[in-house]
């Protein structure tokens, strides 16, 4: 397959503002309709250390990130050595006059001469990517104008001259990397990663009330929230801790809240016993789980596939619960909306697992239609029998009448220790037979709602990637390329990892030659649950743990290894 | 006024002869005389004895998690303004397991009242030593004496300028309620410590024991001066204060947060107009 596409990764020391050349760069090309994968990787400090910024941008949907360079933009002398053994074929170097390129094609940039001032060095990169890349220079301007323009009208035009007396200066050195296709797309798309999407899909639910304490890669979620908090009539509190956060977002939805928690794995790993006690009290709420190589509290900045089973198992006893797991930014908007909206309608606590990959990768996105989104599920505000009102009432699908408190003369009595209907502690065993059959009969509920896999490529493939949550991309990618290699192939990828509905995807996975597991984490915990629950066992299995995302290249090389 | 058979009346499962008696009649007798009806009233509260409190009243109840208390009655508190929001829970669930909730409710301040069964004993896990048993007092626990300095509730609560703090004795019904109803409508987070005497596990503690050493504060205590207050709230020993010890004037939380926020969030729907020009922001 003839790479259609560029892989671009500025590297630096934390504090250098390589983010600040990342996201310029990374928007003025989803303007310029092209599509990109973001993959920032970066360490937990907050100056210093290597960090890097990657783009991989085509004119064509690009699907994950990829490991050859095309072009390194070297903000500091360690990024050339580092990032040596990556370069491809036609790789170009850019770095400043100082940094030895160590022989790599390039070009060696003055920044002393084009910047008045060290802090314009950033924007004279973007002049030099801009002529490089041969975009056109507009996408940048409007985007400088739109940043800085309430530093004022010198600051604008300070930086539109550093930026064209770059983009001049590159022009004059004939750098020699071939244009970019033009993108064939003109409609607008949205710039925003994975977390804004989760973010924004909640508002769309109608989420108004979120408890959190910060915790890397999850913070995003609740930072997008904050922003928009003002417009959007949202409540946003930095609980004490998590414990706090999740009893916080417990209350708030009894009291009629639309609640949403984000964390991350060591976060909520001490929200356990708030979920038990949303699974008893039958109380909605929706945790979103930005997971990062654990355990306590493992590589903080890196990506990780390792929670489904921290938030399988969460919980003392048994009660019903599902999982999403998004593997697009498009995906993290809907299934944190539908999380929204299931856990409503069955009364239960809904996860949404994502990772620090999908978290800080940010993609050109297809605009959200908002008027086509189905009704949330919501609570009832009174009833016509306040004083035959009861909480836990008994009913076939195990749902009981919510009702918000202090809205009518109707009580909303909730208790976390076994409760008879009407929601008082009871000790007689009856009733916690007839309570425990209740809750769980939601469980069928929500099994019947659940979102089936989706099965991308050739039927009846000789070789089937199955793979969940972020994993998606790379799947697709990898089966593309075999595909180009003449062999059938297919991706299953569970969007909704529990519960799981055997007959959406046990005949697809039969009628496959090979099935092949691909997870980021050690154990491959989707494989294991979905041996445990169906007896399947996949044909093999690909694994990645090292804090770096999946990508397609490591799916190929591991499957040629197995062989 | 409410009748208080409004609030029903209920089979307990409490010692006979147990403090908590007497705060539940005090509690129907202030909510009488706010003349909140059992359905604008919201009760949270942890695990123990006394957090079976709202269990044996008629009002809305969302009995949770040990220590936790605090942060489920905050967050219903912000998101409905329809219902008078109270937490009510043991020593132990207040300032054992919870106590970094406390010391975060007391920082955020949000309207609320916090009614402390204060026993100086775990109850309902068979009498150990809870965060305000006496240095040196023993238990079956700690049979060598509880080697660490009692919790000072009140002095920590005015420390921390609390906009209402109060110390209240169980068999004194009649001041309990009145304390707590003046808790109710102070602005602000409200902290009324009740001693309850357990009649089970606390052989120190004791109905004798507090009616010895409590005394009423009288006209010449003002709850305003801060000074004064610490003082009294330092008083434990012999004599130990109770009356509303401080009175403060803390901006409550709900007028420091974003002011577009409509509650009751119940009511709220998402402008998806403004979310739309929100996501033309992403382009
Ligand atoms: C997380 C957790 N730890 C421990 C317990 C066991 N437990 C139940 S009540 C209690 C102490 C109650 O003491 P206090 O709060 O003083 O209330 P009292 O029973 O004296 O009214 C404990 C430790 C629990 N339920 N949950
Ligand atoms: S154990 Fe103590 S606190 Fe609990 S009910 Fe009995 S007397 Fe009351």
């Amino acid at each position: 397959m003839p790479d259609t596409c560029v892989n671009i990764v500025v590297g630096g020391e934390a504090g250098q503002g390589l983010v600040t050349v990342g996201d310029f760069l990374a928007k003025a090309l989803v303007r310029a309709g092209y599509e990109i994968v973001v993959t920032q990787d970066y360490l937990s400090r907050i100056r210093g250390g290597h960090n890097t910024y990657a783009i991989r941008v085509s004119h064509e949907a690009v699907h994950g990130p990829r490991e050859s360079i095309d072009l390194l933009v070297a903000l500091d002398a360690q990024t050339v050595p580092m990032h040596t053994g990556d370069l491809s074929g036609r790789a170009m170097v850019l770095a400043d006059e100082a940094i030895d390129r160590m022989g790599h094609t390039g070009l060696s940039i003055p920044f002393k001469t084009l910047c008045p001032k060290p802090m314009f060095e950033n924007i004279a990169a973007l002049g030099v990517l801009a002529q490089v890349l041969c975009l056109d220079r507009k996408w940048f301007e409007d985007l400088i104008a739109e940043t800085f323009h309430k530093k004022g009208d010198e600051i604008v035009s300070a930086n539109l001259k550093v930026f064209s007396d770059a983009l001049t200066w590159a022009g004059s050195q004939q750098a020699g990397f071939s244009c970019m296709p033009a993108p064939g797309r003109t409609e607008k798309r949205l710039f925003m990663h994975g977390n804004d999407a989760i973010a924004l899909g909640a508002l769309a639910a109608g989420a108004n009330f979120c408890s959190y304490y910060p915790m890397t890669p999850s913070s995003s979620v609740a930072s997008t929230l904050i922003e928009h908090a003002q417009r959007m009539g949202m409540l946003v509190e930095q609980a004490e801790d998590e414990i706090a956060a999740i009893n916080m977002a417990l209350g708030a939805s009894y009291a009629g809240a639309r609640v949403v928690v984000p964390t991350s794995g060591g976060g909520f790993a001490l929200m356990v016993e708030g979920i038990s006690l949303a699974g008893m009290t039958e109380t909605p709420v929706v945790v979103v789980l930005a997971q990062r190589p654990g355990p306590a509290t493992g590589l903080p900045t890196r990506t990780e596939q390792g929670d489904l089973n921290l938030v399988l198992y969460a919980g003392h006893g048994d009660f019903p619960r599902a999982i999403f797991a998004p593997g697009t930014p498009e995906q993290c908007f809907e299934m944190t909306y539908r999380a929204m909206d299931q856990s409503e309608k069955w009364q239960s606590p809904v996860f949404v697992l994502t990772d620090q990959y999908l978290a800080d990768s940010y993609r050109a996105v297809t605009p959200f239609d908002l008027s086509a989104l189905p009704p949330v599920s919501a609570p009832a505000l009174a009833t016509d029998d306040p004083a035959g009102y009861e909480r836990y009432a008994v009913t076939e699908n195990g749902v009981s009448p919510r009702l918000v408190p202090g809205f009518g003369e109707h009580l909303v009595v909730l208790d976390s220790d076994e409760h008879t209907p009407d929601g008082h502690i009871t000790e007689d065993l009856g009733v916690r037979v007839r309570m425990v059959d209740k809750r769980m009969r939601k469980g069928l509920g929500l099994k019947e709602d659940v979102l089936p896999p989706t099965f991308t490529g050739d039927d009846a493939p000789e070789m089937l990637l199955a793979c969940w949550g972020s994993t998606y991309g790379p799947a697709v990618e990898a089966a593309q390329i075999m595909r180009t290699q003449g062999k059938k192939t297919a991706v299953l990828h569970f969007g909704q990892v529990y519960p799981l509905n055997p007959d959406q995807f046990l005949p697809l996975l039969a009628s496959a030659g090979r099935t092949v597991m691909v997870e980021g984490n050690y154990s491959c915990q989707l494989a294991a649950l979905i041996r445990q629950e169906t007896g399947y066992v996949f044909g093999a299995t690909v694994t990645r743990y090292d804090g770096l995302p999946v990508t397609a290249g490591y799916i190929l090389k591991r499957l040629e290894e197995a062989n | 006024m409410i009748p208080i058979e409004q609030y029903g009346t209920f089979e307990t499962a409490w010692c006979p002869g147990c403090g908590n008696f007497f705060i539940n009649k005090a509690l129907k007798k202030a909510l009488s005389t706010l003349d909140l009806p059992p359905h604008k009233v919201l009760i949270c509260s942890g695990i123990g004895q006394a957090a079976k409190s709202p269990h044996y009243l008629r009002c809305n109840c969302f009995n949770g998690l040990h220590g936790r208390s605090l942060p489920p009655a905050q967050g219903a508190a912000l998101a409905n303004t329809e219902v008078t929001v109270f937490a009510e829970s043991g020593d132990g669930c207040s300032y054992g397991e919870g106590g970094n909730h406390f010391l975060a409710a007391m920082r955020r301040n949000v309207t609320m009242t916090y009614l402390v069964h204060d026993n100086q004993v775990y109850g309902l896990t068979k009498g150990q030593a809870s965060p305000t048993t006496a240095q040196g007092q023993a238990t079956k626990f700690q049979p060598w004496g509880t080697p660490s300095m009692p919790f000072n509730p009140i002095s920590v609560a005015v420390t921390m300028d609390v906009p209402f703090v109060a110390r209240a004795y169980a068999a004194e019904v009649d001041h309990l309620a009145d304390i707590i109803v003046q808790a109710a409508r102070h602005p602000g987070f409200a902290l009324v410590d009740i001693f309850q005497p357990c009649v089970s596990f606390n052989k120190v503690n004791t109905y004798a024991w507090y009616k010895e050493r409590c005394y009423k504060l009288g006209q010449d205590h003002d709850p305003t001066d801060w000074r004064q207050a610490m003082i009294k709230a330092q008083e434990f020993g012999d004599r130990v204060p109770i009356g509303v010890i401080y009175k403060g004037s803390r901006q409550p939380y709900e007028q420091r947060m974003v002011s577009s926020v409509r509650r009751p969030l119940a009511t709220s729907k998402p402008d998806m107009t403004a979310l739309d020009d929100i996501l033309e922001g992403y382009t």
